[in-house]
């Protein structure tokens, strides 16, 4: 069946099955990579992407729960053509080694931040429950995420 | 000329099994230089790397660098991107290819300004004479530059010299990485691009006993139902077509399965048939007559995942009788070698394309992933076809990391110097890589109606080892004996994790020493050092000693505390000591690290600074959770649930200091922390409440055990 879907601002018609998770026609449909399967169980958080703003997992999402909503991938982060402060400090640090979670936890962390601009360690980390990383990279996305923080309270 | 029969001249790195320049360089009239590496990019940054390399030995800007992809048509054979060897295999090659490129450039340069070589410098690729006229790299270069074997008889700029190696490099690859750019085989979308999915039996042995998949081929969307023996997988249209197809074909499918997997506890190895081999023994008589006291323990680790955060994928095609596979495992060529023989194709048939996955520190799904999607691209001839492993898929099939034992014996004397040491280490092999040799590593190859068997496994050879690898102590004692028990026999299917058997051997030494240093009533910084010469072990104890503030014969309070560890990774790579504080609260915690890494000359130090925190934190998961669940027929762990790794909230603050020796040859460095991490934290955690854990992982239970 068809579902419109508002994605990073536009509207997009898809046809299929409503219970069909929202991972796959971000990126089948979409074409929408940012947004990565992990687990499709909503235990790893590499398919996060930003629902009315807050964080889900769009790998055991289904596309009926999405519809009518505003949906924001990392895709849609950058502004005329200027990377988010998150994706500038992940760069800037250096935060990734694989880089497979770095898209989910950018947008974890968006949805903190917006929220509360001055989050602590404490606090970046307990958002970052549902975030895994296998590398080893969690000090430098720390470090990261503290570093956009200070930029988009300037 | 070389008479027939005589071997050709020793190359440097794998310039010698890859000896043409344009094997590895092409210097283009556009202002560019592409490079053509044969190692490949598993999230350790070593693309920018030997970027770095070849700008600095060329004198060019880093910006002027590409990077072709990995591909077996046209790029030179480096074999497996592991074992922390591309910088070194690799990295020597591109030094070398690339000076020697300079100076081919450089003499084309001389004759046409008409001045001789010492006449000339470079500056990003325009060659000046002093005497006035320049010419550029872009308008000198041809087609035939480097179409020639290589000589490496132009020596590297020595590290005076440096200005790009040395300097921290941003990564190439992380902007795409964190915009969502396309990047990872995993986003790949070629056009009429199909969806499969494998249904894998519940267990190893199981047989496909009976399934009507009738209904599963009239499900929406499914293009076909291959089954051969007992391999079974989907094809469909859409992804999540194949999905539901998966769901249901599992449902239906009748398998035959068998008990036959092993206790768990790895004590059982100890049963099992072992070649035993004697890798070092030393006799010193008068030494062994000052024994006063003797210390026995016993260490094991159990088989531990590689747990990618993105299961295994790859996309293939079938077209006019050949193939072609896209994938990110570790090595094209060796994948290459297993893949032909399953598709009844000559080699020069299939091309093997690599292209990003996420990170797998070893031989997860990779190489299995390729086939599945050969296998079902065979069905649906002209359509490429992808296939994602299932999260449960990777966690029951991937080959893990084996389980081992190694006990131990230490004889000291009455002012408690170490004066006996004996080892024995039990384990499987820890490499079943494919490599076309005598076998075919492949999962799916195993299950088919006319199946493969696998090669016998290999254990790679010391120095740098395989189970063995850092079996044998660096520490100077006057009589040892160490023993490998390899065990052949694999209930479970386990290949290369990071470090390989240094994980389980470098815990085990480093955990006896400290229990040496206790039973001896001495520091164990200084205990470590009493028993090592090489000036350069020593030199990463004393930085790491130093920068955590160790004060001699520290105690923990009960609850918090701190340890060391040590390695010098394969007896020759990298050399890393850490420092870890813990804190016990209802688990154990590890608050923060301190770490020295000595990997001679560095060539990217923020790349090999990331490469050891994330070395750390992962080592300092294993140690604290990981621990693959099974009963006496099936494999139980199937999700992250199952599989709890550290998470941001447990991950410690981690402090990486580089004692750098640029007059030194590089020294691989991507898995020197695995032994030290796991080490330093059992030590810690007797230093803070006098519990010692002989078991991975370290539990609250396992504490618990230690304290009654």
């Amino acid at each position: 069946m068809a579902i419109t879907l508002k994605v990073n601002g536009r509207a997009h018609t898809v046809v299929a099955e409503p219970e069909t998770a929202l991972l796959y026609v971000l990126r089948n449909d979409l074409k929408l990579k940012g947004a990565r399967f992990g687990c499709g169980m909503g235990q790893c958080g590499a398919c996060t992407v930003l629902l009315d703003g807050k964080p889900v997992q769009s790998c055991d999402l289904p596309l009926s729960a999405a519809a009518g909503k505003s949906i924001t991938t990392v895709e849609g982060l950058a502004q005329n053509g200027k990377l988010h402060p998150l994706q500038q400090a992940f760069i800037e640090e250096q935060a990734a080694q694989c880089g497979y979670c770095a898209t989910g936890i950018i947008m974890t962390a968006k949805a903190l931040l917006d929220a509360n601009p001055r989050a602590t360690d404490a606090e970046i980390r307990s958002a970052l429950k549902g975030n895994l990383c296998r590398c080893g990279t969690h000090h430098r996305i720390l470090r990261a995420i503290q570093r956009a923080a200070l930029a988009m309270r300037k | 000329m070389a008479s027939a029969g005589t071997q050709p001249r020793k190359l440097p790195g794998s310039l010698n099994a890859n000896r043409r320049l344009d094997r590895w360089l092409r210097v283009n009239r556009d202002g560019t230089v592409t490079v053509f590496p044969g190692k490949v990019e598993i999230g350790q940054g070593i693309l920018t790397a030997l970027t770095q390399i070849v700008a600095e030995e060329l004198d060019v800007a880093l910006e002027r660098i590409r990077l072709a992809p990995t591909d077996t048509s046209y790029s030179p054979d480096e074999g497996m991107t592991s074992g922390s060897q591309s910088i070194t295999d690799g990295g020597t090659a591109l030094r070398y290819a690339a000076a020697e490129t300079r100076d081919l450039l450089l003499q084309r340069a001389a004759a046409k300004l008409g001045v001789s070589l010492e006449q000339l410098a470079v500056a990003d690729g325009v060659i000046t004479a002093r005497s006035g006229g320049s010419a550029t790299y872009w308008d000198l270069a041809s087609d035939d530059l480097l179409a020639r074997e290589a000589t490496a008889e132009i020596a590297p700029k020595p590290a005076s010299q440096h200005t790009i190696i040395g300097k921290p490099a941003p990564r190439r690859d992380i902007p795409a990485k964190v915009s969502g750019t396309p990047i990872y085989v995993h986003d790949l979308e070629l056009p009429g691009m199909l969806h499969g999915r494998i249904v894998r039996p519940p267990s190893y042995e199981a047989r496909l006993a009976g399934l009507d998949e009738a209904e599963v081929r009239g499900l929406q969307g499914v293009v076909k139902v291959v089954r051969d023996g007992s391999f079974l997988g989907v094809v469909a249209e859409r992804e999540e077509q194949a999905i539901r197809a998966l769901t249901r074909l599992k449902r239906i499918a009748r398998w035959e399965e068998a008990t036959q997997l092993p206790e768990s506890d790895a004590r059982f190895l100890y049963r099992e048939t072992s070649e035993d081999t004697v890798i070092s023994e030393k006799h010193d008589a008068a030494a062994a007559a000052r024994k006063a006291k003797t210390l026995e323990a016993e260490y094991t680790r159990p088989y531990t995942a590689h747990a990618a955060l993105g299961p295994s994928c790859a996309v293939a095609r079938l077209e006019d009788g050949r193939y072609t596979v896209w994938t990110h495992s570790q090595g094209v060529f060796p994948l290459r070698r297993d893949l032909a023989p399953v598709l009844g194709v000559e080699e020069k048939r299939v091309t093997v394309i690599h292209m990003d996955g996420a990170g797998c520190y070893g031989h997860n799904g990779a190489d299995d992933a390729a086939l599945d999607a050969a296998l079902l691209a065979r069905a649906v001839p002209g359509r490429p076809v992808r296939v994602q492993w299932m999260r449960e898929d990777e966690f029951h099939w991937e080959p893990y990391g084996p389980t081992m034992a190694v006990k131990l014996k230490g004889d000291l004397d009455a002012r408690g110097n170490i004066v006996g040491w004996t080892e024995d280490i039990w384990s499987n092999s820890h490499s079943t890589r494919p490599n076309g040799l005598g076998g075919v590593n492949l999962l799916a190859a195993w299950h088919l109606a006319h199946p493969h068997k696998p090669s016998p496994p290999r254990n790679p050879p010391l120095p740098g080892g395989g189970s063995h690898r850092n079996a044998i102590p660096i520490y100077e004692f006057p009589n040892e004996r160490v023993t490998n028990r390899l065990v052949k026999r694999m209930p479970v299917r386990v290949s290369a994790l990071r470090a390989l058997g240094a994980t389980a051997n470098v815990f085990a030494i480093e955990s006896f020493m400290d229990e040496l240093a206790a039973a001896a009533g001495a520091d164990p910084v200084e205990f470590r050092l009493r028993h090592l010469k090489d000036p350069r072990a020593r030199a990463v104890i004393e930085t790491v000693a130093a920068k955590a503030g160790w004060r001699k014969g520290e105690k923990g309070d009960g609850t918090r505390g701190r340890g060391i560890g040590f390695a010098r990774y394969k007896n020759g790579a990298c050399y890393v000591a850490e420092i870890v504080e813990v804190e016990a609260g209802n688990e154990i915690a590890v608050k923060r690290v301190w770490a020295a890494i000595d990997a001679g000359l560095v060539i990217n130090p923020d790349g090999l600074v990331n490469q050891t925190e994330g070395g750390i934190i992962q080592a300092a998961s294993w140690a604290l959770k990981e621990a693959i669940q099974y009963d006496r027929s099936r494999i139980l762990t199937s999700t992250w649930t199952d599989y709890p790794i550290l998470t941001f909230e447990e991950s410690p603050v981690v402090e990486v200091t580089i004692v750098n020796r640029p007059d030194e040859p590089p020294l691989g460095a991507g898995e020197g922390t695995q032994g030290p991490t796991v080490a330093a934290i059992a030590n810690a955690i007797f230093n803070a409440m006098g519990a010692r854990l002989r078991d991975l992982p370290f539990t609250r239970d396992r504490v618990l055990a230690a304290l009654a």
